[in-house]
């Protein structure tokens, strides 16, 4: 008889609490189990774990006893050298967490209207060289319209680049992954052009020109930190996806596309507008991803500028559950493995491929989170599952 | 499924065991002595440590000055542009006393590292200041030889061991064509393709034949370019156009592009390859049958020497040029010489070491 008694308060929240744990647990335990057997592969490559990992964390949030010296030399001498250099290594993890985040953000908006958009790589390059271009041909400007004319320059750019496989598919029904790869090569080979024609600085080198300091993202210290406004923005921008897709009219048409095209189809909404306005987004977010790397790191660009933050990006919307805030948490943890890693490298030799392997393994084990469930005797939860893309010719 | 736990558990514990007594043999990193031994460090390009060019010819040198000068040596890997920057600041908290970068896409951040630390001796491969253009900043963006006199570039002739290859080609061919492209048309790639080109003309000159070469024309200025440093694919395509027009020997100055070369080579038998940088015939050694020989840019031997001389003291910074003469560069022993081949070879050699043979 309990279907006939009205659910009380106390079990809604519980069991809306137990599903958020179910949430967390299943990622969490996937990039614990990715440690475990990153130790191994440790272990086989001859080198020491403990060695390793403590390098690893020590390069990804730096050293406490430093921290904690170094306040002290600040608060009795004032001097501040040691302090930038104790929180270096935590601000790098946040730098390379920033294009992280925007990519990330990228793919997840896709996702949640059925969509998988591969481009991200492609839209990133095409962003980063608009902002670059923005960042170098205009001059004289100040800053407050300097920089935000780089970032929409690299949005717009990155967007276009995504409109058009959803524009290919809404009106010829030319399946996005198809295109959006095709799409990556252009932007690949077209990037290669422009670096040794158009785009080309003065002297022989294949890279663009530096771009102005009005075009910079302020960065908060001095060198060699590198931190800058972009961690922010990126932020600033998981949220503002957050309330479009939660919480305007248009992120519900999305996610009802997204969840059910037919029925959103039924109920009036229009699937083209719909796959042509998420690409674009989804490219402009990779498209930031680019600008936060070439205006806040970079400043100019050259060949092999991205290390795959684009294909990264799909992992992290897995990870992070296509929602926001999970992407976040999901390209802060890559963000303070890629940056350790380099501490791993050198402190404890380990080639810093280990960190590939390791983020695979998070990503196998998220993707297929049964093995994860199975290994830990975890009972899964009636949950509704995110729809991630759709078949073919859809 | 307890079993599983058991299993995972042993696996677990023999990894902290392990790894309490494992040997880091093939560690790069080596413990920090109290001694205070010249501490080395390479950062490479995003070509990798295994690139069987020149980031692996400077950890060659790396590794010979550990063992013969008991250095202690180490490389850190680039994957990405924004880690060059990254991976000299490692080195410098490490307090590395010198520093050794590869490849011109380091060439503004080892700039802009040397120039805030006048301390640390800086070596740059394929690179040399200044570099200052009409819109450079000095310190931010480009580096002028007297604002960093603590960074030695290590720059190569090229094009005499080129030339030199030029010559065995030209010798070698049956079908009186050869062949070369390169990555893209910078300066250090086209001079592999110049000193090429001179190198056949003199050929032709001295026995009055007339081998054509392909894929670069000096007086152009230009040639066969893959526009990439990575793309094996592209290797092949241009080695199958090149053997189409009628090459039968062809040397790809593009990195791991020519191995696509090679390997399509070897499976059509219609060319030979000649290798750039380093010995392909050992660094690439399943496509030994269709080398010819290989330019030997010796940046392993630039790289020793400079770190020698950081222990002893002599270094200072500028610019190394290598050259045959003083070992930097060299041409690997061409597979089936004629005795008479190799003495022209050595003849040449003489020639251009004391500048009776131009190579211009």
């Amino acid at each position: 008889m309990s279907a006939t008694v009205p659910p009380s308060k106390k079990t809604e929240t519980k069991k809306a609490g137990a599903a958020l744990g179910q949430a967390l647990l299943v990622p969490s335990l996937a990039v614990v189990t990715g440690l475990l057997i990153g130790a191994i592969v440790i272990v086989a490559s001859g080198a020491s774990v403990t060695k390793a990992y403590g390098a690893l964390f020590a390069g990804s949030f730096g050293n406490p006893i430093n921290f904690f010296s170094a306040l002290q030399v600040l608060f009795s001498s004032g001097d501040s050298a040691p302090l930038l250099k104790a929180i270096y290594p935590f601000t790098e993890s946040l730098v390379t967490a920033t294009p992280y985040i925007f990519a990330g953000l990228s793919v997840a908006v896709g996702f949640r209207c059925g969509l998988f958009n591969i481009g991200a790589e492609g839209q990133f390059f095409v962003g980063a060289l608009c902002s670059a271009f923005v960042g170098y041909s205009l001059k004289g400007l100040p800053m407050l319209i300097h920089l935000p004319l780089a970032l929409l320059g690299g949005a717009l750019g990155g967007g276009i680049w995504g409109m058009i496989p959803g524009y290919l598919k809404a009106r010829f029904g030319a399946h996005e992954v198809v295109n959006t790869i095709m799409m990556n090569w252009i932007a690949f080979k077209f990037s290669d052009w422009l670096l040794n024609g158009p785009m080309k600085a003065s002297g022989f080198r294949p890279v663009t020109p530096n771009i102005e300091a009005s075009a910079e993202l302020p960065r908060f210290f001095a060198d060699p930190l590198r931190f800058n406004l972009g961690f922010f923005l990126a932020l600033l921008f998981a949220y503002l996806v957050y309330w479009f897709l939660f919480k305007t009219t248009l992120g519900f048409e999305i996610r009802s596309v997204g969840a059910n095209p037919d029925a959103a189809k039924y109920a009036g909404m229009n699937i083209i507008k719909n796959f042509v306005l998420v690409m674009a987004i989804s490219g402009g977010l990779a498209g930031l991803a680019g600008s936060a790397q070439v205006l806040g790191v970079d400043h100019w660009v050259g060949q092999g500028f991205s290390a795959g933050y684009g294909f990264d990006a799909i992992a992290l919307a897995l990870l992070g559950k296509s929602h926001p805030f999970g992407v976040v948490l999901a390209a802060l943890l890559f963000g303070f493995l890629r940056s350790g890693a380099t501490n791993m490298q050198s402190m404890a030799g380990i080639p810093i491929d280990i960190i590939s392997i390791i983020q695979g393994l998070i990503i196998v084990f998220i993707a297929a989170p049964d093995i994860i469930r199975w290994l830990y005797r975890i009972r899964s939860l009636k949950t509704e599952e995110t729809v991630l893309t759709r078949g073919w010719g859809k | 499924m307890k079993k599983f736990y058991s299993i995972l558990a042993i696996l677990v514990i023999a990894s902290m065991a392990l790894s309490a007594c494992g040997t880091p043999a093939a560690a790069p990193a080596t413990e920090a002595p109290a001694a205070a031994k010249l501490k080395v460090g390479e950062v490479t390009d995003m070509g990798g440590i295994d690139d069987k060019s020149f980031n692996a010819g400077a950890y060659a040198g790396v590794e010979k000055a550990v063992a013969d000068l008991g250095v202690d040596g180490k490389y850190l890997e680039s994957t990405q542009q924004s880690d060059y920057a990254k991976n000299i600041q490692q080195l410098l908290t490490e307090k590395t006393d010198l520093i050794v970068t590869v490849g011109f896409l380091l060439g503004v951040d080892t700039a802009v590292a040397a120039k805030a630390n006048p301390d640390t001796k800086f070596a740059i491969v394929d690179y040399a200041y200044p570099d200052c253009g009409p819109d450079g900043v000095e310190g931010q963006t480009c580096g002028s030889a007297s604002e960093i006199p603590n960074v030695l570039g290590l720059t190569f002739q090229t094009d005499e061991a080129a030339f030199l290859a030029g010559y065995a080609a030209a010798a070698s061919t049956t079908t009186g064509k050869v062949a070369t492209f390169g990555g893209i048309n910078i300066p250090t790639v086209s001079i592999f393709m110049k000193g090429f080109e001179a190198g056949v003309k003199y050929y032709n000159a001295q026995k009055g034949t007339n081998v054509e070469v392909l894929g670069w024309d000096t007086a152009a200025n230009d040639g066969s370019f893959t526009g990439n440093f990575d793309s094996t694919d592209d290797g092949r395509s241009f080695a199958e156009s090149f053997v189409q027009e009628g090459a039968d020997i062809i040397m790809p100055v593009a990195g791991p592009v020519g191995l696509g070369s090679a390997a399509y080579c070897q499976e059509s038998k219609s060319c030979k390859i000649i290798g750039v940088d380093v010995d392909w015939t050992v660094s690439a050694s399943e496509y030994k049958d269709v080398i010819l020989t290989s330019v030997l840019k010796n940046v392993n031997v630039a790289v020793f020497d400079t770190i020698k001389a950081a222990q002893d003291g002599s270094f200072k910074g500028g610019v190394y040029v290598g050259t045959l003469s003083n070992g930097g560069l060299g041409l690997a022993p061409v597979a089936g010489a004629s005795d008479e081949l190799k003495g022209e070879l050595d003849t040449v050699t003489k020639g251009i070491i004391d500048g009776s043979i131009a190579v211009k």
